[in-house]
């Protein structure tokens, strides 16, 4: 049996893909959960608080007291909603969040030790050829199920927490999308695991050191922005943000329905997180560590999704941190920040990146780039004076014209 | 000259002018996040601030506490409210119903039979505590108030006899005033 195992499942990419999808599912499942519980912890800590510490050792049960109160609750729906679109919304938003993973370079390129000879197999699900067009799809149909959450809830303030979330997630899909360009077009792969091998070509002496990052900085650091702004985490959550919608999309939802909101939300943290980490910080590269970084042993593979997963983590955490940093941005200003600087800024970086392409000049010339256009975004919005919001202007109007010309 | 009163109670700010690294923001991100790195990393911080709450008890200020009421007793151990109404009439949450009746002894005019304090319904101000004139009415430094119906918590005259007994050495009677008792407790 475990013969037949080894020569006809673990041995085929397919059976592989197979079995890795299965144990990615549920081990995310995991992550996500502890993602719950890291988050309340962090924020404890940032708090001077010492967060869930009852439940188990350091309340690393936590997450399991979670998932059985969510599963007991009531689960409530409300009398006048859109029953089905109510009911499909959580789901959207979660199955959404979890197919992402798919695309994901988990662990690079490995052989069995039965199985010398043979071509080395990928510990990744699916090796599809537009790789980042799905990923940049998928992550951004994770809207659908907060606009139709907050549709089909039939309050006002879902609604406008759905209408909040489609807004933003339009207007950062597009400094998203340009700053993925820049990675597609420094490392001129569109496949995951490809950029990331692109990524371990040495830097003089040292292997798998030459991280997109380094040579975009400005593009990773849009990339993490629009990445806030499409999980909805602060300073970007106006689609839920408690003071003003109460819940947003998620108001009338209760129970299970509201645990996979969160779920989706946490899923959809980690994938962007991978992205960022495939495409910026060298996937499961690490400086130096030749026999990480090429060697086809399975034990390479398992370190590789492990250092992979870490990466993961860091991001995951620093997002944490940003909540408990920044304030939530005004609507008028997250708009702002999307169409007049990181649409702008964005599209330097891929002219630059295109420059690079066309005359080929060396690599380093697009981190010089990178930090001429910040600081020339920076004597932009020195010189361009405080910004104006909309009904302040109306208001400046008036006073210029005087009080009889307004009424 | 009459001032306005918009002279003299207003006062005017102006918006600040942003800093340069504030304009960038940018730099103000990092002043952040180092701000809460450090709270983050600082276990000190936390261990002064939080009371685990089942084992360990804050220290509360025993005389001034305001927690769950009491009817003290006077030196023969009879209650000594007078059935006054003071606390009733004080009371802003009106939580406190008396029906009061000829006193059977010799000192006092009237005592109360029933005298019902809704838990519920208090709101902690000790505004009976200031009114009463016998200092009959007392807020004890006690607060787990439990109970399973809101029946159980409307506490007669018995029960806030017996949370006099139970708090007595820990915040005597104020009449006669007894002083020199530690002034904090948990």
């Amino acid at each position: 049996m475990w013969d037949w195992i080894k020569a006809h499942v673990l041995s085929e990419q397919f059976g592989f893909s197979l079995v890795l999808a299965f144990a990615l599912f549920g081990a995310i499942l995991t992550a996500v959960a502890y993602c719950i519980l890291l988050e309340r912890k962090l924020s404890a800590w940032v708090q001077d608080r010492y967060g869930p510490n009852r439940v188990g050792p350091f309340g690393l049960l936590q997450p399991l007291a979670d998932g059985l109160k969510f599963l007991l609750k009531e689960d409530i729906i409300p009398r006048n909603v859109d029953r089905v679109l109510f009911i499909l919304a959580p789901a959207l938003a979660f199955v959404v969040a979890m197919v992402g993973y798919a695309i994901l370079p988990w662990g690079g390129r490995f052989q069995w030790p039965w199985a010398e000879g043979s071509p080395p197999l990928l510990a990744q699900v699916a090796s599809v050829d537009i790789g980042l067009l799905y990923l940049v799809a998928v992550a951004s149909l994770g809207v659908y199920g907060i606009v139709i959450g907050g549709w089909a809830s039939n309050n006002k303030y879902s609604f406008y927490g759905g209408m909040r979330a489609a807004a933003q997630m339009l207007s950062y899909e597009v400094p998203m999308g340009m700053a993925i360009l820049v990675a597609i077009l420094c490392t001129g792969h569109l496949r995951l695991e490809q950029m990331v091998e692109v990524q371990n070509q040495p830097i003089g002496p040292v292997s798998g050191a030459s991280w997109t990052v380094f040579f975009h900085p400005l593009a990773a650091l849009i990339l993490f922005i629009t990445a806030l702004a499409e999980t909805n985490r602060l300073p970007f959550d106006l689609a839920e943000c408690e003071q003003e919608l109460i819940g947003g999309y998620h108001t009338e939802y209760s129970a299970l329905k509201l645990a996979l909101f969160f779920l989706g939300e946490y899923a959809h943290m980690i994938t962007n997180s991978g992205l960022m980490v495939a495409m910026f910080f060298g996937g499961y590269l690490i400086p130096g560590w030749t026999w990480l970084n090429e060697s086809l042993s399975p034990w390479a593979m398992l370190a590789r999704i492990g250092v992979f997963s870490g990466k993961i983590a860091l991001f995951i955490g620093f997002y944490m941190l940003i909540r408990w940093t920044l304030v939530r941005l005004r609507f008028d200003q997250l708009m702002r920040l999307a169409w007049k600087s990181l649409v702008p800024i964005t599209m330097a970086l891929v002219a630059l990146q295109v420059v690079i392409i066309y005359t080929g000049w060396s690599r380093w010339v697009a981190l010089a780039g990178n930090l001429a256009v910040l600081l020339i975004a920076g004597a932009v919005s020195l010189a361009s004076g405080s910004p104006v919001t909309g009904r302040q202007q109306s208001l400046m109007r008036r006073e210029a014209t005087g009080p009889g010309a307004a009424a | 000259m009459v001032t306005d009163w918009k002279d003299r109670d207003v006062l005017y700010v102006d918006q600040p002018e942003l800093t340069m690294t504030e304009r960038l923001y940018l730099p103000q991100v990092f002043g952040g996040l180092k701000t809460t790195l450090r709270h983050m990393f600082k276990k000190r911080l936390r261990d002064e601030t939080v009371v685990q709450y089942p084992e360990q008890k804050r220290v509360l200020r025993l005389e001034n506490y305001r927690g769950v009421h009491r009817l003290n007793r006077d030196e023969q151990g009879r209650v000594a409210c007078v059935a006054c109404f003071m606390c009733a009439t004080a009371c802003p949450a009106h939580c406190i119903h008396i029906v009061g009746d000829e006193s059977p002894w010799p000192d006092r005019e009237k005592y109360p039979i029933r005298f019902d304090i809704d838990e519920l319904r208090c709101i902690y101000c000790g505004m009976c505590e200031e009114a009463c004139p016998v200092d009959a009415i007392e807020l004890t430094p006690e607060y787990h108030l439990v109970g399973t119906s809101r029946e159980e918590m409307i506490f007669d005259k018995e029960k806030l006899l017996m949370v006099y007994d139970r708090t007595k050495d820990m915040k005597p009677r104020k009449n006669p005033p007894i002083t020199g008792y530690p002034s904090t407790g948990r």
